[in-house]
C-alpha cells in the first residue's frame, strides 16, 4: 500500500474546501426552493469533482461545445447550466413536480457542513504546522 | 464567496416564505369579509413561488413571481336579512378555505424554519473559516 499522499495536503483541502462550499450552495438552493412548483433538486458527485479539479480536468459548461467542423454546421450556444450538477432521484413523487425532499435536502446539508468543518480543521492543522516548522517554534 | 451567497440563497427563501405566512395571516382573518375596499367579496389569496437562475451559480434562491386570487367559487350562505343578500336572500362570502390555509401555513412555517438553520449552520461555518490558522 502506498502511504505517502497523491496530493499534498495544503492543496487537496483547499480543493476539498471550495467544492464543500459550493456545495453548500447547491444544497441551500435546494432547501429554499422546497415549495416552488416544477423544482428540481440538485446535487454534485463530489468524489468525482475533486479527483477532477485536483487533476485539473475540471470541466467548465463550454466542455461539452459541439466541434463545427462544416460550413453548414450550426454552433451553439454554451448551455448557462454546470454539467457537473445533477438531478437527485426523488423517493417519492410529489403532485407539482417538485423533487426536493427537505430530510433528504436537511441531512445532505447537514452532512456537508460536518466535512467543511473538517476540511477547515485540517486546512488550519496544516497551515500551523507549517508555520512551527518555518519559525522552528512550538506553535 | 459560496458560504456568503448561501446566505442570500436563504434570505429568499425567508422573505419568500414570511410573504406566504402573511397571505395566510390576511386570508384567515378576512374568512367573512364579505366586502373588500373595492365592494367585492374577499377572495383568498396564495403566492406563486419560482426558482431564480442566474448564470455560472448552480442557483440563487427563490422569489415570489405573483400573487394572485383564488378562482374557486365564492362560498353562497343564505341569510336573507343581510345588507349584501341577493334577491334569493343569498350572500357571496369569501372562498377561503380553513383548511387549506391551516396546511399553508404549517408547509410556510416548516420551511422558514428550515431556511434558518441553513443560514445558521452557514454563519458557523463563515465563522470558523475567520479563524483558520490561528
Amino acid at each position: 500500500m502506498n502511504a505517502v499522499p497523491k496530493y499534498d495536503s495544503l492543496i487537496f483541502n483547499e480543493a476539498a474546501l471550495k467544492l464543500r462550499t459550493h456545495r453548500q450552495e447547491i444544497l441551500a438552493n435546494n432547501l429554499a426552493n422546497s415549495d416552488t412548483p416544477g423544482f428540481k433538486a440538485r446535487d454534485i458527485d463530489f468524489a468525482k469533482n475533486l479527483e477532477e479539479q485536483l487533476s485539473g480536468k475540471a470541466r467548465s459548461p463550454n466542455s461539452i461545445l459541439l466541434a463545427t467542423t462544416h460550413l453548414a454546421h450550426i454552433s451553439i450556444k454554451p448551455s448557462p447550466d454546470d454539467p457537473n450538477l445533477l438531478y437527485r432521484i426523488p423517493s417519492q413523487p410529489s403532485m407539482d413536480g417538485n423533487s426536493v425532499d427537505s430530510d433528504v435536502e436537511l441531512s445532505q446539508f447537514t452532512k456537508n457542513s460536518v466535512f467543511t468543518e473538517a476540511a477547515l480543521t485540517f486546512l488550519g492543522g496544516t497551515i500551523r504546522s507549517r508555520m512551527s516548522a518555518i519559525t522552528g517554534q512550538p506553535s | 464567496m459560496s458560504l456568503l451567497s448561501s446566505f442570500d440563497i436563504g434570505a429568499t427563501g425567508l422573505s419568500a416564505q414570511a410573504l406566504r405566512l402573511n397571505l395566510t395571516a390576511s386570508n384567515i382573518a378576512n374568512v367573512e369579509s364579505v366586502s373588500g375596499p373595492d365592494g367585492r367579496t374577499y377572495r383568498a389569496r396564495h403566492v406563486e413561488f419560482s426558482a431564480i437562475n442566474k448564470p455560472n451559480a448552480p442557483g440563487a434562491g427563490v422569489a415570489v413571481t405573483k400573487i394572485y386570487e383564488s378562482e374557486s367559487p365564492l362560498r353562497r350562505q343564505y341569510s336573507p336579512g343581510h345588507p349584501k343578500a341577493d334577491a334569493l336572500g343569498y350572500v357571496d362570502m369569501p372562498n377561503v378555505n380553513p383548511v387549506e390555509e391551516m396546511v399553508n401555513m404549517i408547509s410556510a412555517s416548516r420551511s422558514y424554519q428550515m431556511n434558518v438553520e441553513a443560514m445558521n449552520v452557514s454563519r458557523q461555518l463563515l465563522l470558523k473559516t475567520l479563524d483558520l490558522g490561528k
